[in-house]
């Protein structure tokens, strides 16, 4: 028993520098003011949309590229031609859109700005059940002009997947997510940075959901590795190809109304795309789709208005499947539309639309 | 501390089932690793972390021994303090001590149940100066440095959330500073937090007036405020605290007893296109424009902090007091112009009070239950603290402000009568000129004789008639008030209130300020606070115009009195001229 005792005291003995570096480094009362004054440049406010009661028009966001790239919450503030992000220190720029998610609920925005402190994605870290955080976020929008974001600080409570509460939490997203034990997501914080305390990116603060069942709110974050490709995808792909090259290959372009879809008048500038009516036993009924649903995405590009979804469809040659995503009262809906024009319908008379 | 309490509770585990002599060996085997373990682990605690626990046990226990529990007089309502001097003078929110009405009780962590009564308030900052009675080695708390505070700064708030502390001991809550200069819109019609403090330590309702503490437990900031919306009235990680050097400035403005007010500048300003922060919108009766500042010039530095937004401009401006002079900086086509700028009141005479009085719990979203002070009957030694007054909170403290000054001031009016005339000989130089100068001020007469003027003025009746000598802004009627300050003193000039102290432009150190209006003008006195001297007057003729002001300097024992002989007079943006002093009489009035 004692040679036990000795050896286990030899394995203490290894242990106890290692403990107390470990010690060293998390109880240290020491401030984190300097690994925040390495995030603070890295956040963004934005401002957008919104502005009733319950909706609030700023948000945050994180610089992930030097470039301007910023990534945020895809939101109603993001709904407006108009967004606008503020830097730490006051600088602020017209932000656009560069591509959206609506699975993950996630933009990726872009800012004309260079040479940017940022989070590049592909360094961020994962975090442990435990860790603790702190939490970068433009809430209650009380960081004004040059104001620097707020700072909170938590500790990771459970990493889980949100599906295990479908159906209670309004949201799309059904992947892990690190439940924080801080008050984090408040209003304006939709977008906001996880970082541990070492000030590494570990996730982007969610949008405020509340249970239904209970009416308690989730303090939660997309870790980095759920969106990383994703956001790269939005990034690399989809080149602005001008219209007039695609065009010329475009033999025959996907026309909806010859597939039995009607949308709703184009009264507005940026009118946007619901359907009005819906042909029966036409290939847009088979696919399932039904008066006032608003299109959102096809093959995955985002359409905005009337204009945009018929500017999408005439690059697209006819003949194949259009995955097409549509959102349907509160839920989205996943379409695919055959486009093969059936011989019968081209005879279909108008008036017997509906 | 929890590793040592966790390795406490295992050793006793380890050490019954020594005693049980366990069967099976693997057992035995595990729990002996188990006690090894842990005995290395409770050894080899590393000595900074214990001296971390140590020093933040210590700076609660220190910060816990300052924290009051406030209550009305009859121990309903309430929210938090902190006592700031062993005399027991303690700080609270205003939204906290104006329901409560101005006799208060004040519960420490000694358990023990304190007599207070109000002095002073800042209604649009959220403060509330009150004294405790009963001791004079009160635990005060150590003031800090709130410019000095980082967003991510440990910090902790000290009070009594939810009113939770039956025997007035205190709930500690621990927490980072989330941000700090944040700018928060008045809610209502008054309070306005600037330059304001940011954490997620937990403040909840009954945390309103309490400290809140750096991590070495120096009171940095006192809590008033939350972001809650539509989370309910709990703490969502969002709380604000007024920067305890707001409240510094404010002090002994809250020690005259008076309910003090907030500086304006008399001018609005916005961002332009270029970000610049610039003059929008300007009052022509104010000292900013008589200074030369217009609209569209750039404000680029304000009462020493460079202006880098508006928001960074309202946060400068919003905690400093009324009357406060301070030095500003514009840019106007490449120039920068340095100036000082004297500050009025955010309200005009008499119009906060009336504010206050007419407001009304449905105007007052922070004070949703308010209800009238109670009217029960002040205990004795409240009572004999207490002396209601217009536009003040406790005149009782403004007395006792004047007394000390009169005190201090007493040396240097010794052995000089009531009445009588004064002559005054010596040198006056202006614009590099010297030349002989005579003045005879007279109980109803002054008379000059300067190289460029020579002329009298009448005290007998209204005082800002005479702006005699031309240039001066009324130097022959200052000088009248300077000596019937010497010849009455404090108390019998008449008239004469204690505002607090206010910075001087030459070195920023305070001086006490004494305001009156006597024969239709209005006159400030400064004093210096570590002797008692008289070092400055203001004599404003009217108002919205450029005062007379002196300077008083070169004291000299002479004959038995004390007296400055060196007198430098301005007027506006112009030095008038200094009077150096040869010769002064001062003839009773028994003499002709």
């Amino acid at each position: 028993m004692k040679l036990s005792v000795q050896k286990i005291r030899r394995i203490g003995f290894w242990f106890a520098p290692l403990l107390l570096l470990a010690c060293a480094l998390h109880a240290d009362a020491g401030s984190f003011a300097e690994k925040v004054n390495q995030v603070q440049p890295k956040m963004v406010k934005l401002y957008g949309a919104g502005g009733l009661r319950g909706l609030e028009a700023y948000q945050t966001g994180i610089l992930i590229s030097p470039d301007g790239h910023v990534l945020t919450a895809w939101s109603y503030v993001l709904d407006t031609e108009g967004i606008r992000a503020t830097l730490h220190d006051g600088r602020s720029y017209d932000a656009e859109v560069v591509g959206v998610d609506p699975w993950l609920e996630i933009a990726v925005l872009k800012i004309p700005a260079n040479d940017l402190a940022c989070f590049p994605l592909e360094r961020a870290v994962s975090g442990r059940v435990g860790e603790r955080v702190l939490a970068f976020s433009n809430l209650f929008g009380v960081a004004t002009g040059s104001e620097p974001v707020s700072v909170q600080r938590g500790v990771i409570s459970a990493v889980t997947n949100l599906a295990a509460r479908r159906g209670v939490f309004q949201t799309e997203y059904e992947g892990p997510v690190y439940v924080l034990d801080a008050m984090t997501n408040n209003p304006g914080a939709a977008g906001g940075g996880l970082t541990n305390i070492d000030g590494n990116l570990l996730g982007l603060l969610g949008k405020e959901l509340k249970n239904r069942q209970d009416n308690t709110w989730l303090n939660f974050a997309l870790p980095v590795e759920a969106i990383h490709e994703s956001v790269a995808a939005m990034i690399a792909g989809r080149p602005q190809v001008p219209p007039q090259n695609r065009s010329l290959s475009v033999r025959e372009p996907v026309d909806l109304t010859k597939l039995g879809l009607s949308l709703v008048p184009n009264v507005v500038d940026a009118t946007p795309p619901f359907i009005d009516a819906v042909v029966p036993g036409s290939p847009a009924a088979a696919a399932g789709f039904v008066p006032d649903d608003l299109v959102l995405f096809v093959d995955d590009v985002l359409v905005q208005s009337i204009v945009d979804l018929q500017r999408v469809c005439s690059r697209i040659e006819g003949g194949g499947t259009l995955r097409v995503l549509v959102r349907r009262g509160e839920g989205l809906e996943k379409l695919e539309l055959e486009t093969e024009i059936p011989e019968t319908d081209l005879d279909a008379p108008e008036g017997t639309l509906r | 501390m929890n590793a040592s309490r966790i390795s406490l509770s295992v050793f006793q585990v380890g050490g019954d089932t020594d005693r049980q002599r366990m069967k099976n060996p693997l057992q035995v085997l595990f729990f002996c690793f188990a006690l090894c373990a842990v005995t290395e682990i409770a050894a080899e605690v590393p000595p900074a972390v214990l001296e971390a626990e140590d020093a933040r046990i210590e700076a609660v226990r220190k910060a816990s021994a300052s924290t009051l529990a406030v209550f009305g007089p009859e121990g309903g309502g309430g929210g938090s303090g902190v006592v700031i001097s062993p005399d027991g003078y303690a700080l609270t929110n205003f939204h906290v001590s104006q329901p409560l009405g101005n006799a208060l009780k004040c519960g420490m962590n000694d358990g023990v149940l304190y007599d207070a009564v109000i002095v002073g308030i800042d209604p649009t900052g959220d403060v509330a100066l009150i004294k405790l009675f009963g001791r004079d080695d009160f635990p005060a708390a150590e003031l800090g440095d709130s410019d000095q505070v980082r967003t991510g700064d440990w910090a902790f708030v000290i009070g009594n959330p939810f009113l939770l502390a039956t025997d007035f001991k205190p709930t500690v809550s621990y927490g980072l500073i989330s941000g700090v200069h944040r700018y928060q819109y008045p809610a209502g019609t008054l309070l306005e937090y600037a330059d304001c403090l940011q954490t997620d330590a937990a403040i909840n309702p009954g945390n309103s007036g309490g400290p809140l503490f750096d991590a070495t437990g120096a009171l940095i900031g006192i809590n008033g405020r939350g972001s809650f919306e539509k989370r309910g009235r709990v703490n969502v990680g969002v709380g604000y605290a007024i920067s305890i050097n707001q409240i510094k400035k404010f002090l002994s403005y809250l020690r005259s007893g008076r309910i003090a007010d907030h500086a304006t500048l008399g001018a609005l300003v916005s961002s332009d296109a270029d970000g610049r922060v610039v003059v929008s919108d300007i009052l022509e009766s104010s000292d900013a424009y008589r200074r030369g500042l217009r609209i569209d010039d750039e404000v680029v530095q304000f009462a020493g902090r460079p202006v880098r937004s508006v928001n960074n401009f309202k946060n400068i401006l919003g905690t400093l007091p009324r009357l406060w002079q301070v030095p500003l900086e514009y840019r106007r086509n490449g120039e920068t112009t340095p100036v000082r700028v004297r500050l009025a009141g955010v309200h005009g005479a008499g119009e906060l009070a009336e504010r206050l009085k007419n407001r009304s719990a449905k105007k007052d979203r922070r004070q949703p239950h308010a209800t009238p002070p109670p009217k029960g009957k002040m205990p004795p030694i409240v009572k004999a603290h207490f002396e209601a007054k217009e536009g003040y909170a406790n005149y009782y403290f403004n007395r006792l402000e004047q007394d000390r000054i009169a005190e201090a001031f007493a040396p240097y009016r010794e052995d000089l009568s009531d009445t009588g005339s004064w002559q005054l000989e010596g040198d006056f130089v202006a614009e590099g000129q010297r030349g002989p100068f005579r003045i005879e001020l007279g109980d109803r007469l002054g008379v000059a004789n300067l190289p460029n003027y020579q002329g009298r003025a009448d005290f007998g009746g209204s005082l800002f008639e005479h702006l005699d000598p031309p240039g001066s802004g009324g130097l022959l009627v200052a000088l009248h008030l300077w000596q019937r300050l010497l010849q009455r003193g404090v108390a019998e000039f008449g008239g004469l209130q204690y505002v607090g102290q206010v910075p001087s432009a030459e070195t920023g150190t305070r001086m006490d300020l004494l305001q009156g209006f006597y024969g239709g003008v209005e006159v400030r006195f400064f004093f210096d606070p570590s002797d008692g001297r008289l070092v400055r007057m203001e004599m404003f003729a009217e108002e919205d115009v450029d005062p007379c002001e002196i300077r008083f300097d070169d004291y000299r024992r002479v004959a038995g009195h004390f007296l400055p002989y060196q007198i430098e007079v301005r007027h506006g943006d112009q030095e008038y001229g200094i009077l150096q002093i040869a010769q002064m009489a001062t003839t009773g009035a028994a003499q002709p």
